[in-house]
C-alpha cells in the first residue's frame, strides 16, 4: 500500500495558453478545415479510382451500403436528413445511368457532396471554454464522487482528501513524452479494453500538461446528449464504424492526416475497438496509423529538414476490473465459436447505463495504472532527448531518409503501407513490454492454466464449461504456481521485456490476497473467490479467461 | 523501359563480395549501370581494375573494384551483398555504421544464419525456435537501419550467365519499389526478372534447394540414372515446401522460378559446388577432404545441418535432409542412404496444396 505515499508530481502545461493549441486553430476555422479535408479527400479518391465507370460503381456501392445501414441499423445520432440525402444521391445516380454520355462533372459533383457530408460529420466541435468547463466538471466531479464513496458519508462529498491521483498512477516515460510534445507532434496509441479508456486518457493528458489531443471516438458515444457534449468539448472527432465504404474511410484518413500535418496532437486506439478477448492487442488496424506515416512524409515534403516530427507513443491502460468484461468475452467467444457476422452494437444505449457505469467505476473502482511507453519516430525507431531518431547503436538517423530515393522524397503508397505494418509490430512489442502485470492478471493466469493443464484433452469451449466441482484449486497449488510465474516474470522485467506493478514485488501471500480482493471486483460473478475451506475457485470461467488473457502470448504457459 | 533505365540511376550500383556469383551479379548490373564492387582481397581489386579479369572470369568494363566499404556505402544507394552466409552477419555489421534508411539492399546469398543464445552451439539446442534462424534479409534488418530489403534467387548458373546465355531470376521484397528497381537494374535482352512479394519464401527456395543439389550430385556419383533424379527432384520439392512453410514461406513461391526452376537447374548442373560435394561423397570420399579442396563455400552442407534440426524441432518429415545429415556427419554410406529412402514408408504424392 506504499503507493499512496508516493510523491505526486504536478506537471506544468507545456504550451501556455489555448491560443497556441493547434486544435483550437482548426476548430476556429472549422468550416475551412472541413473544406480542405473534402478537397484533399476528393483528390485521393479520384486518384485511386481508375476511371469514371469505376467511380460510378464506387458511388453505387456506397449508396447501397448506406441505404442498408439506414434500414438495418439506425442510431439516434444519425441526422434527420440521412434518408433524404441518400435518396437524393440515388436519384442523381439513376438520372446519370440513363444518359448515354455520362458527364464527368456530374459524377464528381455527387462525390464531392458525399465527401463533404462525411467530413462535416467527422469533424469535431472543439471549444476552449467548453473544454475547460468539461475538464473542470470531470476532475471536480470524479474527485467528489470518489471521496463520497470512499469515506461513505454524504458530508464527505465536499471533502478534498482523495483525488484522482490516488487512484490512477501514471508511470513510464512521462518526462520524455512531455519533452517530445514540445519538439513535435505526439500521436498516442493506447491499448483499449474499456469504454472508460477515452475518459481516462483525457484525464491523463490534462494531468501531464499536454495540450488537448484529438481522437476518434465511436459515433455511438455521441448518441447520448451529455456524453456527446463532453466528447465534443474534449476534442473528439467522430468515427462511425458502421460506415465501411471506401469514400468514408478515405475521408476519415484525410481528416486525421491533415490534422496531424497541422500539428494536432492525436490519439488512435490502434486495436480499432475494445479488446474483446482481454488480450493485449496483436493485430492493429492500419488505416489511421498509416495517416501518421503519410503526414510525416508530407511534412518532410513541404518543409524539408525543418519539418515537424511526429512521435508515436504507445500507452498501456491497466485495470484490475473491466466493467464490460462479461459482454466483451461473450462476444469474443461467440465469434470464435462460430464465425458469423455480428452487427456493430451499441451497448451504451442510454444515459442511465453510462452514468451507472461511471458511478460504479469511480465509487467502487480499483486502482488503475497508465504506462507511457518510449516515444518513437513513425518507423518505430527510438528517439533521443532532442527528438532525433537513433538506431540500435545510438547513431542518429534521419527519418526523412526512409521516404527518399536518389535524394528525392517520393510518394509510394505501397511503401508506406509496409512501413505502417512495421510500425504496428513495434507498437505491439512495446505494449508487451509496458503493460503492467497486476496481481489480478497473475492470479487469473495461474488459476486458468492450472485448470487447463488438468484437462489437457479439452478444447477451449469444453474447458469453459467444466462443472463447478472441477473448478476447485487448493491454495497451496495456486501459491506454488504463482510463485513460479512471478519468478519468470521478474526475470523478464530484468531483461526489460515486461513490467509489473509495485505490489508484485511483495510476498506471494499478499499478492494473492491483493489479487483476490481486486480481480473483477464488482462483477456479480467473481472470476476468483476463496471458498469456506480456504481453496480457490471461480464463479465464472469466461471472466477468468478474460482476465487471464492479459498475460497471453508471453509464453508463460510452460511454467505452470 | 529497359533502355530508359540505363540513365535512371545517377549513382553507381554496389556489389559486396567477389565470389563467382558476386562477379556474375556485378557483370549483369554493369550492362545497365556503373558498378562498384567491394572485395576484401586487395589482389582482386587490383586485378579487376587493371586487367578486368579475375580468376577465370572476365569483368565488364563498367565494373570498378574497391577495397573500402565505407566508400561503397557512401557512393551507392542500391547495394547487392553476395557473400557466404557464414560471413554475412559480420559483413553487415561492418557496413552498418555507413548505412542509412535510404539505402536499398538486395542480397543474393543462399544460406541461413543462426542466432543462438550467447555461448550456445547448434548441438546444445534441444529445440530450435523460428527466432533462432535468420534468413539473410532478417540479418540485414537486425543489424542495420535499412528496411528496403530484397533478395535475388533463381536458376542463375554463373558460368552460363558469363557466356551470355538467356536466363531469368526472381527479385523478392515486401516493397514493390525494391522489385521495380531490381528489375530496372538487371533486365536486359537476355536476362528476364520476375517479382515476388514473398521475401521469406523466395529466400528459402534458394537456401533449401542446395540440400537437393547435394543429393543430386550423389545420384550422379552412384550413376543411378534420370528416373532416380526426377524422383529426387519431385520429392525434394515436397520437402522444401514443408521446411519452407514451417519457416514462414508460401507454398506458391516454391513452385515458381526460384523454387522448382532453380531446383531443376541445380540438380542438373555438374559444376555447382553442392553437386560436387554430393558427387564426391558418393564416390566414397569423406566430407573433410572434399571441403578442403574447395575454394568457395558449399552452402548446402551448413543448410543440411540447420535444416535437420529445424525438421526435428518443428516436427516435419524431411527424409532426404535427415539421411544426408547422416551421410555428411555420421559416416553413413550413400548406398545405404539410397536404400533407406527407397524403403521410406510414406508415399502420398502431393499433400501440400
Amino acid at each position: 500500500m506504499f503507493e499512496r505515499y508516493k510523491s505526486k508530481r504536478k506537471y506544468e502545461p507545456i504550451l501556455p495558453g489555448p491560443r497556441e493549441w493547434p486544435v483550437v486553430q482548426i476548430s476556429k476555422n472549422r468550416k475551412e478545415f472541413v473544406q480542405e479535408v473534402s478537397d484533399i479527400a476528393f483528390e485521393r479518391i479520384k486518384n485511386t479510382t481508375r476511371n469514371k465507370t469505376a467511380l460510378i460503381e464506387e458511388l453505387e456501392t456506397t449508396l447501397f451500403k448506406e441505404k442498408a445501414r439506414i434500414r438495418e441499423n439506425p442510431w439516434k445520432v444519425d441526422p434527420d436528413d440521412d434518408n433524404s440525402f441518400w435518396s437524393g444521391v440515388k436519384h442523381k445516380l439513376l438520372d446519370l445511368s440513363q444518359k448515354k454520355v455520362k458527364d464527368s462533372d456530374e459524377v464528381d459533383k455527387i462525390l464531392k457532396e458525399i465527401i463533404h457530408r462525411y467530413a462535416d460529420e467527422i469533424a469535431g466541435n472543439f471549444n476552449t471554454s467548453h473544454y475547460r468547463f468539461a475538464r473542470g466538471v470531470a476532475t471536480f466531479g470524479f474527485n467528489r464522487l470518489l471521496n463520497a464513496a470512499r469515506v461513505k458519508k454524504f458530508g464527505s462529498f465536499w471533502s478534498d482528501k482523495l483525488t484522482m491521483d490516488d487512484k490512477i498512477q501514471i508511470n513510464g516515460e512521462v518526462d520524455k513524452l512531455r519533452e517530445m510534445a514540445k519538439k513535435g507532434t505526439i500521436v498516442l496509441v493506447p491499448t483499449h479494453s474499456s469504454n472508460l479508456d477515452s475518459i481516462l486518457i483525457g484525464w491523463v493528458i490534462y494531468t501531464l500538461g499536454l495540450p488537448p489531443v484529438i481522437y476518434g471516438a465511436g459515433l455511438n458515444l455521441f448518441n447520448i446528449a451529455i456524453i456527446s457534449y463532453f466528447m465534443n468539448s474534449l476534442g473528439a472527432y467522430k468515427v462511425d464504424r458502421r460506415k465501411k465504404n471506401m469514400i468514408y474511410l478515405e475521408t476519415l484518413k484525410t481528416y486525421s492526416s491533415l490534422a496531424l500535418q497541422k500539428g494536432c496532437e492525436s490519439l488512435f486506439f490502434p486495436g480499432g475497438t475494445r479488446s474483446r478477448s482481454g488480450m493485449l492487442e496483436k493485430d492493429l488496424k492500419l488505416g489511421l496509423l498509416g495517416t501518421a506515416i503519410e503526414a510525416q512524409r508530407i511534412n518532410f515534403q513541404e518543409k524539408g529538414d525543418a519539418a515537424e516530427k511526429i512521435f508515436i507513443v504507445p500507452v498501456s491502460l491497466n485495470y484490475h476490473f473491466v466493467l464490460e468484461a462479461p459482454s466483451l468475452i461473450h462476444q469474443y467467444l461467440e465469434k470464435q465459436g462460430q464465425e458469423r457476422y455480428y452487427v456493430e452494437n451499441d451497448e451504451f444505449s442510454s444515459s442511465y447505463k453510462i452514468i451507472t457505469f461511471l458511478f460504479k467505476f469511480f465509487t467502487k473502482g480499483s486502482n488503475i495504472s497508465v504506462s507511457i511507453g518510449k516515444p518513437m519516430d513513425v518507423l518505430g525507431n527510438e528517439v533521443n532527448e532532442n527528438g532525433e531518431s537513433i538506431d540500435k547503436n545510438n547513431r542518429i538517423i534521419e527519418t526523412k531518409d526512409y521516404f527518399t530515393y536518389q535524394n528525392e522524397i517520393t510518394i509510394d503508397k505501397q511503401r508506406e503501407a509496409e512501413y505502417t505494418r512495421m510500425l504496428s509490430e513495434k507498437i505491439v512489442t512495446q505494449y508487451r513490454k509496458i503493460a503492467r502485470v497486476f496481481s489480478s492478471n497473475l492470479l487469473a493466469f495461474a488459476a486458468f492454466e492450472i485448470l487447463k493443464k488438468r484437462n489437457k484433452k479439452l478444447d477451449l469451449f469444453s474447458l469453459l464449461r467444466l462443472p463447478d466441482e472441477d473448478l476447485i484449486i487448493t491454495y497451496e497449488e495456486l501459491k506454488s504456481v504463482c510463485e513460479k510465474l512471478k519468478k519468470k516474470i521478474l526475470e523478464r522485467v530484468e531483461e526489460d521485456c515486461m513490467s509489473v506493478a509495485d505490489h508484485i514485488l511483495e510476498p506471494i501471500d499478499s499478492i494473492i490476497a491483493h489479487g483476490l480482493l481486486n480481480i473483477g471486483m464488482y462483477h456479480s460473478k467473481r472470476p476468483l473467490i476463496k471458498t469456506k475451506e480456504g481453496d480457490i475457485t471461480t464463479m465464472d470461467m469466461n471472466l477468468l479467461y478474460f482476465y487471464r488473457n492479459r498475460l497471453d502470448g508471453y509464453g508463460l504457459e510452460k511454467y505452470v | 523501359m529497359v533502355m530508359a533505365s540505363r540513365s535512371t540511376f545517377k549513382k553507381p550500383i554496389g556489389v559486396v563480395g567477389a565470389g563467382s556469383f558476386g562477379l556474375a551479379v556485378a557483370n549483369l548490373l554493369a550492362e545497365n549501370s556503373q558498378v562498384l564492387l567491394f572485395a576484401r582481397n586487395p589482389e582482386v581489386v587490383e586485378a579487376i581494375n587493371t586487367t578486368k579479369t579475375w580468376d577465370k572470369y572476365k569483368m565488364h568494363e563498367n565494373v570498378h573494384a574497391i577495397n573500402d566499404i565505407q566508400q561503397l556505402a557512401e557512393k551507392c544507394e542500391v547495394i547487392f551483398p553476395v557473400v557466404p552466409s557464414a560471413n554475412f552477419r559480420e559483413m553487415i555489421k561492418t557496413l552498418s555504421p555507413f548505412l542509412h534508411p535510404y539505402h536499398i539492399l538486395i542480397h543474393a546469398t543462399k544460406g541461413l544464419d543462426l542466432n543462438l543464445p550467447r555461448g550456445k552451439t547448434l548441438a546444445d539446442m534441444e529445440v530450435l525456435e523460428r527466432r533462432h534462424i535468420k534468413t539473410m534479409s532478417e540479418v540485414i534488418l537486425d543489424e542495420s537501419v535499412v528496411v528496403r530489403v530484397g533478395c535475388l534467387a533463381g536458376p542463375n548458373l554463373a558460368f552460363e550467365i558469363a557466356q551470355g546465355l538467356p536466363a531469368a531470376t526472381v527479385i523478392a521484397s515486401h516493397f514493390n519499389e525494391v522489385i521495380q528497381i531490381g528489375q530496372q537494374l538487371l533486365r536486359s535482352d537476355r536476362f528476364q526478372v520476375y517479382g515476388n512479394p514473398d521475401l521469406t519464401g523466395i529466400e528459402l527456395c534458394g537456401v533449401l534447394k542446395n540440400i537437393i543439389a547435394i543429393a543430386s550430385g550423389a545420384l550422379s556419383g552412384l550413376e543411378l540414372g534420370e528416373n532416380a533424379r526426377s524422383l529426387l527432384i519431385s520429392r525434394g520439392m515436397v520437402e522444401m515446401i514443408y521446411l519452407g512453410r514451417a519457416m514462414g514461406g508460401k507454398t506458391e513461391s516454391f513452385i515458381g522460378l526460384a523454387g522448382i526452376g532453380d531446383l531443376v537447374a541445380t540438380s542438373h548442373s555438374t559444376l555447382s559446388r553442392n553437386f560436387t560435394v554430393g558427387n564426391r561423397l558418393a564416390k566414397g570420399e569423406n566430407l573433410e577432404d572434399i571441403l578442403k579442396d574447395m575454394k568457395e563455400v558449399a552452402e548446402g552442407v551448413n543448410t543440411i545441418r540447420i535444416s535437420k534440426k529445424i525438421a526435428e524441432s518443428f516436427k516435419i518429415r524431411a527424409p532426404i535432409t535427415e539421411i544426408l545429415y547422416r551421410v555428411l556427419f555420421e559416416g553413413l554410406t550413400m548406398e545405404d542412404a539410397v536404400q533407406y529412402l527407397m524403403k521410406y514408408p510414406l508415399n502420398v504424392d502431393v499433400d501440400f496444396m
